[in-house]
């Protein structure tokens, strides 16, 4: 399967928009005010700048492999990265609650609707 | 390849830099430790997207091995610095 030539600028233009991405997701680690919003920022990375990334990487390996096939181990890492990064970011965050509790730091409102 | 996806792949790696430089600055600046675990768990991510950056760059398989190992890693390190942020050890 040998993609066309424009295939080379649809990769290009996935690679810029992850580096936009990945860009705005440090800017927000870094200038966001308290840890809870800090949290909230990463996720862009891992969730939307690798996907475009396994997007680009896809085309560009099916562009350049044999006739027919389709290059979709990289399918893998997007698998393998939604089932961790939700696991971190709930064991962190439970972290966070706990440490701060124990400080007895002010810690932000409980949900709507819980006791 | 061509010199525009060229340009584009020096660019996003760039970009990738100056992320990083960034995650590294809250990685040393804290203020708290799970400010740093944040920054840990966020470089491992940006370490992976320049695995498969460079994959695309050289045209090779190998390093998309690199970048599972590195999601399985920065998963394991992570989960395990929090475990023991949370408990003060990390196998009970």
């Amino acid at each position: 399967m040998n993609l066309p030539p424009w295939t080379e600028i649809l990769v290009a233009l996935l690679l810029l928009a992850s580096g936009v991405v990945v860009l705005v997701a440090a800017l927000g680690l870094w200038r966001l005010p308290d840890f809870f919003s800090r949290m909230h920022a990463p996720a862009l990375a891992s969730t939307l700048g690798a996907w475009i990334v396994t997007f680009a990487s896809i085309v560009h390996f099916t562009s350049h492999a044999e006739e027919g096939a389709l290059a979709l181990h990289v399918w893998l890492i997007i698998i393998v990265l939604s089932i961790t990064a939700p696991v971190t970011t709930i064991v962190l965050a439970r972290a966070a609650l706990f440490r701060r509790r124990q400080a007895g730091d002010p810690l932000p409102p409980p949900l709507a609707g819980r006791r | 390849m061509s010199d525009f996806l060229m340009m584009a792949i020096t660019t996003t790696m760039v970009m990738y830099m100056l992320a990083m430089g960034l995650g590294l600055m809250r990685l040393l600046r804290g203020p708290s430790a799970q400010d740093r675990v944040l920054a840990v768990d966020f470089l491992y991510v940006v370490g992976m997207l320049v695995m498969l950056v460079l994959a695309i760059r050289y045209d090779s398989d190998m390093y998309f091995e690199g970048a599972l190992l590195m999601v399985l890693f920065g998963f394991v390190g992570s989960v395990a610095l929090a475990k023991f942020l949370l408990r003060g050890e990390v196998i009970e």
